[in-house]
Formats: structure tokens, C-alpha cells, sequence
């Protein structure tokens, strides 16, 4: 970089042209965080109690199980879209930017593979 | 790098950084992205902390309930109410916006204000049905 023609030097710097799939997928998320929050919210609160046996229990129902890996799919999806956009404001040093969007993928990733496995474990009745 | 620059014009720059006030919709912008972080690393974090604890065990489970149930826990609790609701009725602003809806001033200003309201109002309301009904 530095020398070549101006063409050259802006080349690959431009959009990626994934600006639009980006912008309907965090679209697509928050309408499923909405619905699936609200209903994570509404069945916390419904529940007798908020101790061990009583959110096992729960948990181990179909009906708050499938809801709840949704939920994880969801909400980890659109803050990973999220905090995408934040880092990529207000990181503009090549490196860095790159160090923190890959630390992004690994927590979101690792921490939906921790959530989804936690709720097959006490659905399945480990 | 010692590219070349184009020669600087005496052309007036717009005012923009230092020259702004407060207002309620930009409040509310800015908001957006501060609740929203901090669900990301707050929230996800203390969500994955309650599904690990609950499928580790009743010892595990009793350790974050002892937290989640003390002082910090419900002022954290009653915090994260808060900036999840506050996150998701400007969403649904948003939502509304990209439809090319409510972008005019007043109208942007009104829901930027029912954001605010509607989501402290949610978040007494959750906490009023928890403590009512969970003994907590």
C-alpha cells in the first residue's frame, strides 16, 4: 500500500456488498428476540417460584425447551450483528478491529454452544 | 504513507462534534447502542451464569440464586428490566422507521418519549409481579 495508482489503493477497501443481508438479518432477529423475550420475561415471572426443582421442571418441558434454544439462537445472532457494527464504528485500526470482531465470533459462538448445550442437558434429564 | 493530498480549500467545514444539544431522540439513539451492549456482555453473561448453575446442579443453582436474590443482585436485576425493555420499545421504534414511518420531528420526538415511559413502566411492573408473587 502507498504506491500504485489512486484505483489501486482504494481497491478492497469499498463495501463487501454484505451490507443488505446484514441489515434484514439483525431485522429478522429482533422480531424473534421480541416475541421470545416477552415470553421469557411473561414465564419467569408466571412461575411459582424461581428455585431449582421449579425452573428445572420447566425447562424440561417441550413447550419451554424449544422456545428457549430459539431464544439463544436469536439473541445471540442479533447481538453478534450488533456489536459488530459498534466495533466496526469505532475500531479503525485494521489489527485491532480484526482482534476484536474475532473475539466477538468466539464469545458469541462459545457462549451459544454453553447455552444450547445447558438446555439439552436438563431437558434430556441428565 | 506520503500520499499525495489534494490541496486544502478555505471552504467553511459544517459544524458538527462541537456544536450540538440534548435532545430526546438522540438520547434515546445513543441509549439504543449503550443497552445494547451492555446485554450483550452484562445480560448474555449473567444469562449463561443462571442456564450454567441451573444444568450443573441444585449447588451450583443455589450459589446464583443466594446472588441473583441479595441487594446487588435485585438492583442488577431491576437494572438489566430496565435496559432490555427500554432496548426493545425503541427496537420496535426502529422497526416502525424503517418503514418510513414516524421520521418527522414531533413524531420521532412523542415515540422517542413513549419509549421511555413504556419501558420504566414495564420494568415496575415486572418487579411489582416478581415481588408480589415470589416472596423474594
Amino acid at each position: 500500500m502507498g504506491t500504485g495508482t489512486e484505483l489501486g489503493r482504494v481497491r478492497g477497501l469499498g463495501s463487501a456488498k454484505s451490507g443488505v443481508g446484514h441489515w434484514w438479518h439483525q431485522r429478522v432477529t429482533a422480531i424473534g428476540n421480541l416475541a421470545l423475550m416477552l415470553w421469557f420475561v411473561f414465564s419467569l415471572v408466571r412461575l411459582p417460584a424461581l428455585d431449582y426443582p421449579t425452573v428445572i421442571l420447566w425447562l424440561r418441558q417441550p413447550v419451554a425447551a424449544i422456545p428457549m434454544l430459539l431464544l439463544i439462537v436469536s439473541v445471540f445472532y442479533h447481538f453478534r450483528l450488533g456489536v459488530q457494527v459498534f466495533i466496526e464504528d469505532y475500531l479503525h485500526e485494521e489489527g485491532g478491529k480484526l482482534a476484536a470482531l474475532l473475539a466477538l465470533n468466539f464469545y458469541a459462538l462459545g457462549g451459544a454452544a454453553a447455552a444450547v448445550f445447558c438446555v439439552f442437558k436438563i431437558a434430556l434429564g441428565a | 504513507m506520503a500520499a499525495a493530498r489534494p490541496t486544502v480549500s478555505a471552504r467553511p467545514l459544517s459544524p458538527h462534534l462541537s456544536i450540538w444539544k440534548w435532545r430526546v431522540h438522540m438520547a434515546v439513539s445513543i441509549l439504543h447502542r449503550v443497552t445494547g451492549n451492555a446485554m450483550a456482555f452484562g445480560g448474555v453473561v449473567l444469562f449463561l451464569w443462571w442456564l450454567v448453575a441451573a444444568a450443573t446442579g441444585p449447588d451450583a443453582y443455589a450459589t446464583f440464586y443466594r446472588v441473583a436474590t441479595g441487594p446487588v443482585g435485585i438492583v442488577v436485576g431491576v437494572g438489566l428490566t430496565w435496559i432490555f425493555f427500554q432496548h426493545m420499545m425503541n427496537g420496535i421504534r426502529h422497526l416502525v422507521m424503517d418503514t418510513g414511518n414516524a421520521l418527522e420531528i414531533h413524531a420521532s420526538k412523542t415515540f422517542a418519549i413513549a419509549t421511555l415511559a413504556g419501558s420504566t413502566l414495564l420494568t415496575v411492573l415486572t418487579w411489582a409481579a416478581i415481588f408480589l408473587t415470589k416472596g423474594i
